[in-house]
């Protein structure tokens, strides 16, 4: 690499005054003495950037690995199947596919809307010396730890849902025709419908920041151009911010959707290990990271080791498309304003 | 006043107190898991949490071999990532800030910051634990160290990108070659955004248990020994709240509150350093 590749990055990163645009001769060091930690500085550097991508490609490619056996064995039966029979030795993972699913999607119905409507309110509404204060706590949400929240829902949570909330949406919604099946069942607690509640009061952090900082990077000329045609908050919300921020906000909900597809201790504390499909949500159910988390160390076959490990294949699959896809609608945000990384 | 701006402002009204409401969900469920944690912590808290070992059922104890543990893979942990996120940090913010594959490691690097942790930590066990034939502390702290890699790659290379490019000049114009710029002039100005950063993984990977289930494993007894299973917070408090004897969910509880306020603490200190830099 030249001396000239590596002051070429102060240059276009600011504009810099004309008087300095050559400092390159300035810059080339003596040769004999420095180049030996010059080398190393540049192979170390550039070598912990490729063991980032290094990582991920090992990740994807262990977890292939180590599924192969599973996807040999039972082909497209892995993802179809609801039979998980370990003594058998028979391993179709479609109930902790479908658990992983719907927990995720109860998650999202939750969180959407209380994210946003957090980040309007800290936006909009709040008093302005009390927005970072409430900013802080909301995004605490974050940091508390997935096992607390698991030890929540468990002892506190559960209970709450099954003397609660279950024996009304049992009442009120069971009956219905066409989605009734889906909220009929014992009020036990422990099932889908709680999961999915914990999951999405986890992920609200994560969608409800970056809204909050899209929502707040509206140009102020957009947003007073709505004012002065005499528009409400909720009409420049409805009709200016959220329409400029579309990409960024769904790209946020992306985001929110990989936290709660992966997460782990939370899911597997209050969703109860169950093999069984089942189409109430009330119902114990399943999901791939809980499902690990459960069985792995008991894991005594090679073939139940390696299915385990092709439904981590999956789940990384499916979380890298996701994650992807949120990187790159907030990044299409990040360009329509002017800005660069 | 006529209806529509009736209806208009109705709207309004409306969409205000749900989104006051929303905050006020949030912050309730903030409030409702903090207190249980303390609640039922505080109940449980006694000197004997810091003197003795994790018990058998049954019988009382404390976390003393498991708070060891997790200090000791944390402190490896941090030993491990930090300079290896530094380094990537510094390709991105400095020789490889415009190219191609700078673009592609934060990409690579953001997607790994929000990967599922029970994923990385499969890997170390399909990486470490089946080579070597069991579990172990160190295979624990690679896990963690996984973890915490792509979050000192990324607050360090926004650290470092938040250096003045004069600094930069003027070192190269006093002819410093690009490793002691680097070492002696951009580090000391990134300082507290790195130290922030890797404090904010630390936060991050001391709640983490799904990483530790095939790596660390756990061990009731007292054991300094890394090339073996190895005691840890997350996990003792895993297999003791699911258990159904009373004296390990006190343990449990304990240990969760302990875990809650050092994550707590360590957030709430790394956003005041944050926000005095910035002020």
């Amino acid at each position: 690499m030249s001396e000239m590749t590596s002051l070429a990055a102060p240059h276009d990163a600011a504009p810099v005054p004309t008087q300095e645009a050559g400092p390159a001769p300035a810059a080339s060091p003596p040769a004999s003495r420095a180049a030996l930690p010059e080398r190393l500085y540049g192979l170390a550097t550039a070598g912990a950037a490729w063991l980032v991508l290094l990582i991920l490609i090992a990740v994807t490619l262990s977890m292939a690995l180590g599924g192969k056996l599973a996807f040999q064995t039972f082909g497209l039966g892995f993802v179809t199947s609801a039979n998980w029979d370990v003594v058998n030795g028979q391993f179709g993972a479609f109930v902790p596919i479908y658990g992983t699913l719907v927990t995720s999607a109860i998650a999202l119905v939750i969180a959407v809307p209380v994210s946003i409507g957090i980040a309007l309110f800290l936006t909009d509404i709040a008093p302005v010396w009390s927005r970072q204060p409430i900013a802080v706590a909301i995004e605490l949400l974050a940091a508390v730890p997935s096992i607390i929240y698991g030890m929540w829902g468990l002892f506190l949570f559960a209970p709450f849902m099954a003397s609660h909330v279950e024996p009304w949406v049992n009442d009120t919604l069971g009956s219905l025709p066409l989605v009734g099946p889906l909220f009929a069942g014992p009020p036990i607690g422990i099932g889908m419908l709680t999961a999915g509640i914990v999951l999405g009061i986890m992920i609200v952090p994560f969608i409800a920041s970056v809204a909050r900082d899209v929502l707040n990077a509206v140009p102020a000329a957009l947003r007073e151009s709505a004012v002065a045609l005499g528009a409400t908050r909720w009409e420049i919300l409805r009709h200016v911010s959220l329409p400029y921020t579309r990409s960024a906000i769904v790209g946020a909900i992306f985001l929110g959707l990989g936290r709660a597809l992966g997460e782990t201790m939370a899911v597997t504390f209050v969703l109860g290990n169950a093999h069984d499909l089942s189409a109430s949500l009330l119902m114990p159910s399943n999901s791939i990271a809980a499902a690990i988390a459960n069985e792995f160390t008991e894991a005594d076959t090679e073939l139940y080791r390696s299915s385990l490990i092709a439904l981590a294949f999956l789940l990384f699959i499916v979380t890298f498309i996701v994650l992807s896809l949120a990187k790159l609608m907030l990044a299409r945000m990040d360009r329509s304003l002017g800005r660069t990384h | 006043m006529n209806w529509t701006l009736f209806r208009r402002r109705l709207a309004d009204r409306i969409a205000l107190v749900c989104a006051a409401l929303a905050t006020a969900f949030g912050l309730f469920f903030l409030a409702w898991i903090l207190w249980t944690t303390f609640a039922n912590g505080a109940a449980a808290i006694s000197p004997r949490l810091f003197t003795e070992m994790t018990p058998p059922p049954g019988a009382d104890g404390g976390l003393l071999n498991a708070f060891y543990g997790s200090a000791v893979m944390i402190v490896l942990a941090i030993a491990i990532g930090t300079p290896i996120g530094l380094a990537a940090g510094t390709y991105l913010a400095e020789q490889g800030r415009h190219t191609r594959l700078a673009s592609a490691v934060r990409f690579v690097n953001d997607i790994l910051l929000s990967a599922p942790s029970i994923v990385l930590g499969l890997f170390i066990y399909e990486l470490v634990v089946v080579p070597s034939g069991h579990f172990s502390g160190y295979a624990g702290s690679l896990a963690l160290a996984l973890i915490l890699v792509p979050v000192v790659v990324r607050t360090s290379d926004e650290a470092l990108r938040l250096v003045p490019d004069r600094m930069r000049e003027a070192a190269f114009a006093l002819g410093l070659p690009r490793w002691k710029v680097s070492l002696q002039v951009l580090y000391k100005a990134a300082r507290s955004g790195v130290i922030t950063g890797v404090l904010l993984g630390v936060a991050r990977i001391s709640g983490e248990t799904a990483p530790l289930l095939f790596t660390a494993l756990n061990n009731q007894f007292w054991s300094a020994d890394m090339n073996a299973p190895l005691a840890n917070v997350p996990v003792v408090i895993f297999q003791y709240a699911m258990s159904p004897y009373d004296q390990w969910h006190a343990l449990a509880w304990a240990g969760a509150l302990i875990l809650t306020v050092f994550v707590l603490v360590l957030s709430l200190l790394v956003r005041l350093v944050a926000r005095g830099r910035h002020s």
